[in-house]
């Protein structure tokens, strides 16, 4: 045996296991990975348990990647856990970066969730009104469930965080690099996003028909239209987050002939990239009158969606204000007493 | 880095302001909560801070506590931001290192909770202390300034203004939107309160302004659009057809004399529709540029394509008529702009009740100005309809002045006086009895309570009440009179006067493109759609735009002298700053981190000193510094947070309301 193999681990949270499917996308280069390193932990692909993790020696895993979002008890547990034991944490993708699409369950209280998914969505059927709960004896057994916490956090919201990858999925192109860079000595400062920090525009092949002045007069919704090949999305009045977004992705959606939804998060420099996109477009819509910006809203019937779809755990937004979420749930301590 | 580097020792300063602070803001506690926060090494509250005094203060401090950064909590920094950065200037400090904190027009004079708002001021200083670390020093650009002035409005305010600068040396624009310049004060027979001649007092003036080597004159010309700022203001000009080039016709006037229509047949808008004109015609006999005007809408070869076209003949071999002569823009670069475009005549067809084009001899005072002027639609005979004097004449003041519920709230201020001149001149031309109507008789200024005494002994009748109504008097056999039905509040009894003419004296109102003249000039209406000027007392001819005044009644009522006055108080202001030859720039401009652009465009169409364009090889955004205002909309704007604003940085701004929102 030579010298030991760096060990790496993935984990996956709140995810839709797009994430941990993109290491394919590595295609035969993953041969090349694999032979530089030694996978520990990746429980969508190999069989690892929690015990085998917990034996291993603090800060003895190079490098994790973690993707999904945090809302459970046990995703809290297992990304302290992979931190402990991990010299470099990863983000790995949009919604460990920013809380990604899980987290607009932000905009619902934590009870109006469960009522729904349990109670009320219209192809349930639970007449005894049974929610989950954290523990339950069954015959003497004690069964446990990870509690379901009241918002969805992203990665560094829960632990500290070194680097992040984003998109939804990260591209291989941006992964690949990735492991290079952080294999070599030369680390990025800490904290970076390994994509570049200038917006989708700048490596859009439609820019060039990006008009000087939009004068938006409406926005047009995907379904109600049929995008041209080659124009600006923005100067067909579809809503293109690629202004605010940050480039890497080499425009992929829009290579499909889709507009940018925004999964790169913002540039650095940027606090709040909802904010940012709706002020750029608010200020490039031509309407004058409120009927004239009634019409041009109607269009984007969804703005938290639209806006905010991959990030607002990590928005100035966050989540639906405390104060109404508790007093919803003292209300219903009361009914279920 | 260099934060770091830097020793951060701030002085914070909490003015009293007399008591209009420190009568309800615990300053003494202000500043000893001052006192506590990181990196203020002194603290104190003084009774003026802006006073010589107060100042010296702070330049001893800064030596001796060796500052690096200077807070005062005061006033508006519209009183006196320029004045601490001065002192700070002066002890030593870059005036970018101080900050001021408002905590009189947005702590003291706006509230009544002593503790709450000793709060606020706290709060109000902690902002200021955490956002002042970030301060970087900045230094203050300069632009060359354009020594010439646009005015725009030709009537007798925009001429005084035009005739001062160009008497200084500078070169001046004059655009007229009527074919000739003169205004209103053309239309006036005389001036009140002295009874001069408008004509004999207006025309020289306006001869002058022809004659003036440094005015360009462009009447019948409107302003298409601005761009720019202070100093250096590109303004497209549109040059309406007359269908007569001005620079060949010589205003023989002989295409007015040969005109197919050998008669006038055309409501004459000089005289308001009193008397007729041909399609081709001067406004009035002194029209200065003394060139006709063809009508498009009434001229047949224009309209209809088919005429004899004997006006051409005429002009011969000057060729000065050109049917096909279309709007010529022309640009120009000027360092100021004077805004005189004037008032509007109230319509006293809103107000039915007075009968104004229903009922026969009901005239507005203007209509009465040119009946009485000799070179009027009668020649200067007052006479009805029936061709006779009238022998009594009823003369209704307040017509859409005064009346907040049926037309306007404010004093036209100069109806009064007119109409005690049309009294005089009346009664001098007819003899007849001459009722007026009036709500109070306000007569302020020079030799103006003089003359209504001298009119009020002239046996003018005077009948303190707001007429209610003007009727058919059915008792009149010929069914040509009126009756005016007011309440004598002097007697307490309802009068009924029959008249054989009625005055109506109507006020001035804003020109109905007032808004959108704002708009092109980016300066602000007030609620009534007058402009707005920047301080009612203490800059009443500037605007909120630098380098853009105010002259006339464009700002709100006034009479003759007050116009001329002001008109050269706006001449002198625009003076100074164009004499100057520079301008120094604010540094809280924005710019651009190259690398970080991603040539989106958001930015461009959205800044109103169109100061941003597109590096066409580069692909990304420049910002052109001296033209930047730092008003930050493409700032907030920019999607990828590529602007960044000096003085504004995230940072500094996300300190501030940390700082806010860190009560204890």
């Amino acid at each position: 045996m030579g010298k030991e193999k760096p060990k790496i681990a993935f984990y996956w949270c709140a995810s839709c296991g797009g994430c941990d499917e993109s290491f394919l996308d590595l295609a035969e280069d993953i041969l090349d990975l694999v032979e530089k390193i030694d996978i520990v932990f990746w429980p969508v692909a190999l069989d690892y348990k929690r015990k085998d993790l917990e034996a291993l020696p603090d800060q003895s895993i190079l490098m994790t990647m973690i993707n999904g979002s945090l809302r459970t008890s046990e995703q809290e547990e297992m990304a302290l856990l992979l931190r402990r034991k991990s010299k470099i944490l990863i983000a790995y993708g949009t919604c460990a970066h920013l809380g990604g699409i899980p987290s607009l369950a932000n905009q619902f209280e934590r009870e109006k969730i469960l009522e729904y998914l349990y109670k009320s969505a219209p192809s349930v059927v639970n007449k005894e009104n049974v929610l989950p709960k954290i523990q339950y004896d069954e015959k003497g057994h004690k069964v446990t469930l990870p509690e379901f916490r009241n918002v969805v956090r992203s990665l560094d919201q829960v632990v500290d965080v070194d680097y992040y990858l984003p998109g939804c999925s990260p591209p291989p192109k941006l992964l690949k690099k990735a492991f290079s860079l952080l294999l070599s000595q030369e680390l990025p400062s800490k904290g970076s996003v390994l994509a570049p920090d200038i917006a989708l525009c700048y490596e859009c092949p439609r820019i060039e028909s990006k008009p000087k002045d939009l004068s938006i007069a409406e926005f047009k919704r995907l379904h109600h239209t049929q995008p041209a090949p080659e124009k600006c999305f923005l100067a067909q009045g579809i809503a293109c987050i690629g202004p605010a977004t940050r480039g890497g992705c080499e425009a992929r959606c829009i290579q499909g002939n889709m507009p940018c939804t925004g999964c790169f998060g913002p540039t650095s420099r940027v606090r709040d990239q909802g904010a940012k996109i709706l002020s750029a477009l608010a200020s490039s819509v031509k309407a004058k009158s409120e009927e004239d910006i009634d019409r041009a809203l109607s269009g984007i019937p969804d703005p938290v969606g639209s806006f905010y779809r991959y990030g607002l755990a990590k928005s100035l937004l966050r989540v639906k204000r405390i104060e109404s979420n508790n007093s919803v749930e003292s209300k219903n301590n009361g009914v279920e007493k | 880095m260099d934060d770091l580097k830097e020793e951060i020792r701030i002085g914070v300063y909490v003015c009293h302001c007399g008591t209009n602070i420190a009568g309800i803001i615990d300053v003494k506690e202000v500043s000893r909560t001052a006192a506590g926060l990181p990196g203020v090494v002194i603290s104190r509250d003084y009774k003026y801070m802006c006073s010589y005094p107060g100042q010296a203060i702070i330049q001893e401090d800064i030596k001796e506590y060796k500052l690096t950064r200077l807070i005062v909590a005061a006033c508006s920094p519209l009183m006196h931001e320029e004045t601490f950065r001065n002192a700070a200037a002066k002890g030593g400090l870059n005036p970018f290192s101080f900050q001021m904190v408002n905590i009189r027009e947005h702590g003291a004079w706006v509230n009544d909770d002593k503790e709450a708002v000793t709060m606020k001021a706290n709060d109000l200083i902690r902002a200021a202390v955490y956002r002042i670390v970030c301060h970087k020093p900045f230094q203050r650009t300069r632009v060359d300034i354009q020594p010439s002035v646009l005015v725009v409005g030709g009537g007798i305010a925009g001429i005084q203004a035009a005739l001062t600068i160009a008497n200084a040396g500078k070169k001046v624009f004059l655009v007229e939107r009527e074919p000739t310049i003169g205004g209103h004060m053309a239309k006036f027979d005389k001036t009140f309160p002295t009874l001069d001649c408008a004509a004999c007092i207006l025309t020289p003036k306006m001869t002058s302004v022809k004659a003036h080597p440094n005015i360009t004159l462009w009447a019948y010309s409107e302003v298409r659009k601005v761009e720019g700022f202070v100093g250096n203001y590109k303004v497209q000009v549109g040059r309406k057809p007359r269908y007569i080039h001005e620079d060949l016709c010589v205003g023989c006037l002989k295409c007015i004399d040969s005109c197919v229509y050998e008669k006038p047949q055309f409501p004459k808008e000089f005289d308001l529709g009193l008397s007729k004109r041909k399609p081709v015609y001067i406004p009035f006999p002194q029209a200065v540029p003394q060139i006709p005007v063809i009508d498009p809408e009434t001229c047949n070869k224009i309209k209809f394509g088919k005429c004899k076209q004997l006006c051409m003949e005429a002009c011969n071999e000057r060729k000065a008529i050109d049917f096909d002569q279309k709007e010529k823009i022309e640009e120009i670069e000027v360092g100021a702009i004077i805004i005189a475009t004037g008032f509007k005549i109230f319509d006293p067809k809103r107000l039915p009740c007075y009968g104004y084009g229903i009922y026969q001899n009901i005239y507005t005072s203007i209509e009465v100005e040119r009946l009485l002027n000799a070179s009027g639609p009668t020649g200067g005979k007052v006479v009805l309809q029936n061709g006779k004097k009238p022998e009594t004449v009823g003369i209704i003041h307040c017509v859409g002045s005064r009346d907040v519920l049926n037309t306007n709230s404010w004093c036209s201020r100069v109806c009064c006086l007119y109409s005690l001149k049309l009294a005089h001149l009346l009664k001098e031309h007819t003899e007849a009895k001459i009722y007026n109507f009036y709500i109070d008789i306000r007569a302020p200024g020079k030799n103006m309570e003089e003359f209504y005494n001298r009119v009020s002994k002239e046996g003018i009748h005077f009948i303190r009440g707001r007429a209610a109504s003007v009727t058919l008097d059915d008792s009149d056999e010929n069914m040509s009179g009126v009756v005016i039905q007011a309440e004598d509040t002097l007697i307490g009894k309802t009068l009924k006067v029959p008249v054989d003419m009625v005055v109506l004296s109507v006020g001035m109102e804003p020109q109905p493109d007032a808004k959108e003249v704002g708009r092109m000039f980016s300066i602000p209406c007030a609620e009534n759609s007058f402009f707005l000027e920047q301080h009612p007392k203490l800059a009443p001819v500037s605007t909120m735009t630098e380098g853009i005044f105010l002259a006339g009644c464009c700002q709100g009522p006034k009479d003759i002298p007050d116009t001329v006055a002001q008109a050269g108080a706006a001449a002198s202001e625009a003076l100074s700053l164009i004499d100057n030859g520079y301008k120094e720039l604010e540094p809280y401009t924005a710019y651009i981190e190259e690398d970080e652009c991603a040539g989106c465009k958001t930015c461009i169409p959205l800044c109103p000193y169109s100061a941003i364009s597109l590096h066409e090889e580069k692909k990304k955004a420049i910002i052109q510094e001296t033209l930047c205002r730092g008003c930050g909309v493409c700032v907030s704007a920019c999607p990828s947070g590529s602007i960044k604003q000096k003085l504004f940085e995230d940072r500094e701004i996300f300190c501030e309301i940390n700082g806010v929102l860190e009560r204890q």
